[in-house]
């Protein structure tokens, strides 16, 4: 045995009898993997299990797989989307297109950050009493001193799980916060649910789609670590799809915005004025 | 500045003051034409004025360049290096390999993110200073109200092999007399008065000489992008001239399990 063992508590290898680098059984949290989950579980039964450590009730397991089908395309207007396509139309391997959208899908606005940070509400909900949650949903004020995880993060602009360029809440995202609140069983997407006119009103921004989604994260127990995690995974199929798609349409069916360069050393500065009038 | 009007007034064009290229002609950097007026320009030089705008002094951006030679090792056990090795085990790109390397070098515990947080915490302890706190007190208040130092304290060694050859060369330059480094100097004999196992390392005193130069934490976090890359590349290499997997094999026995023990799938 190693001087250095690697510790883990989620996963147990026994190895085949003449290979110790070959694998005989895997078990998860317990569960042998290829022996009984094989042909019985579902993926999100397995995503579930992998982050909780135990096995999902039927509710469970239903809501998180509504949660995924809801995730997976954010589609091509994303950034998160965009990205990808962009290692997709230049020919970039496949998992550049990926690492590309899990860059930009990090984000504070509207990506895995959002959703960390409006975990992390949830989180502070905890113990208050419920009328108090719309205040504790609704700030967004930036730490006085950072902490290692506020590190590298540009400035929150607007409280996490609102749109700042939204007028009013998105039919597909009403449509998703209609379907998860019914089939939850925690507390907080019913009581988002009900709520949602006054919350949004004292943010005064319309509900994201981030939003919905830490809800849910929350409301099936997991912590915003966990949730930021998640919400990259859930939302790569459509970015990668996406790419795919790009890659056989070539690059001169693809955006390449005009630009408008404000400070060109070629032009003259009454061009320049003119250009900026 | 919000808002669907906002949106459409952005849609379908660049909009920039930073630079754009124009293919067989010419490409302008920052308002300056690249291939005319930057062309003799030091590469890393032209890093630090991207991310500035500035003309940052040769001085600076020497001690810089220094501290980034002094970091650079290519040992693929350390964290970032190893997934730099790991992407060459398993025979995947080496611009995959160095890219996911530097993606996980933002980290808190040796990264850019330790950086990033002691510059911001030396520019507000200044103004706590300022304000006349005493620096023990305000040291205590932050650490009795949870906060924890970035660039004070070192996860393998408590002493720092870079911190005097970077200390010789900053004298040298004539840089080592700045305001902030006094500062991050007098917190580190703080903590070694009280018996705290909290010693400047080298990202506390980049640090402060970023503050003393003017840098602001995101300035800096950008400027630190390449501070471990030279070193990534010859782990990646030697991994890829090894036989595939032979890069930190793990037999099973070498996985310690501290889980819960075998049971049942709940039939569905």
């Amino acid at each position: 045995m190693s001087s250095s063992p690697l510790h883990t508590s989620i996963w147990l290898e026994e190895p085949e009898a003449d290979n110790p680098f070959a694998t005989r059984s895997a078990h998860c949290h317990g569960y042998d993997v290829y022996g009984q989950m094989l042909g019985q579980a579902r993926w999100v039964d397995m995503l579930y299990l992998l982050f909780r450590s135990e096995a999902p009730t039927p509710a469970q397991s239903r809501m998180l797989e509504v949660l995924a089908l809801a995730l997976a395309n954010p589609g091509p207007r994303d950034p998160m989307v965009h990205a990808a396509m962009c290692g997709g139309i230049g020919g970039s391997p496949a998992a550049a297109s990926l690492m590309a959208a899990l860059a930009v899908g990090a984000g504070q606005s509207g990506g895995a950050r959002d959703v960390f940070l409006a975990m992390k509400g949830w989180d502070a909900c905890q113990g208050k009493d419920a009328t108090d949650w719309v205040e504790v949903l609704t700030r967004h004020s930036p730490p006085t001193w950072l902490a290692p995880e506020d590190a590298g993060w540009p400035a929150i602009e607007h409280p996490a799980g609102f749109d700042p360029h939204g007028v009013s809440t998105a039919t597909v995202v009403l449509q998703t916060l209609e379907a998860l609140a019914h089939l939850s069983t925690g507390p907080y997407l019913p009581w988002m649910a009900r709520h949602r006119p006054n919350l949004e009103r004292v943010a005064g921004l319309p509900l994201s789609m981030a939003g919905v989604a830490a809800a849910a994260l929350a409301d099936l127990g997991f912590n915003g670590a966990q949730g930021e995690m998640l919400h990259l995974l859930l939302r790569l199929p459509g970015s990668a799809a996406h790419a795919l798609e790009q890659a056989q349409q070539g690059f001169r069916r693809f955006p390449y915005p005009p630009v408008d360069l404000q400070d060109d050393p070629r032009r003259a500065p009454s061009e320049v004025q003119e250009a900026q009038a | 500045m919000r808002g669907p009007a906002f949106l459409a007034g952005h849609a379908g064009v660049l909009r920039t003051k930073v630079g754009a290229a124009y293919p067989g002609s010419h490409a302008v950097f920052r308002g300056h034409d690249l291939h005319r007026d930057l062309k003799d320009m030091d590469w890393f030089a032209l890093c630090a004025f991207g991310i500035t705008g500035r003309q940052i002094p040769p001085a600076h951006l020497r001690l810089f360049t220094s501290a980034w030679v002094c970091s650079s090792y290519p040992d693929a056990r350390l964290w970032n290096n190893r997934v730099a090795a790991l992407a060459g085990t398993t025979r995947s790109t080496p611009n995959l390999a160095i890219s996911a390397a530097q993606a996980i070098s933002e980290a808190t515990i040796f990264g850019r993110g330790n950086e990033f947080r002691a510059l911001d915490f030396f520019l507000k302890t200044r103004q706590v200073l300022d304000s006349g706190v005493s620096l023990a007190d305000h040291l205590e208040g932050f650490l009795r109200g949870g906060g924890r130092m970035a660039g004070y304290g070192r996860p393998i060694s408590s002493t720092d092999e870079r911190m005097p050859l970077t200390m010789a060369l900053a004298r040298e330059l004539g840089l080592a007399d700045g305001p902030y480094l006094a500062m991050a100097c007098e917190i580190d004999r703080y903590f070694e008065s009280t018996g705290r196992p909290l010693r400047m390392n080298l990202s506390a005193l980049l640090s402060a000489f970023a503050a003393d130069f003017n840098w602001t934490p995101r300035e800096f976090n950008m400027l630190l992008f390449t501070s471990f890359l030279a070193g990534m590349y010859p782990c990646y290499l030697e991994a890829v001239d090894k036989p595939p997997g032979a890069l930190f094999p793990v037999p099973c026995t070498d996985v310690r399990y501290e889980g819960v023990a075998a049971r049942d799938w709940p039939p569905g």
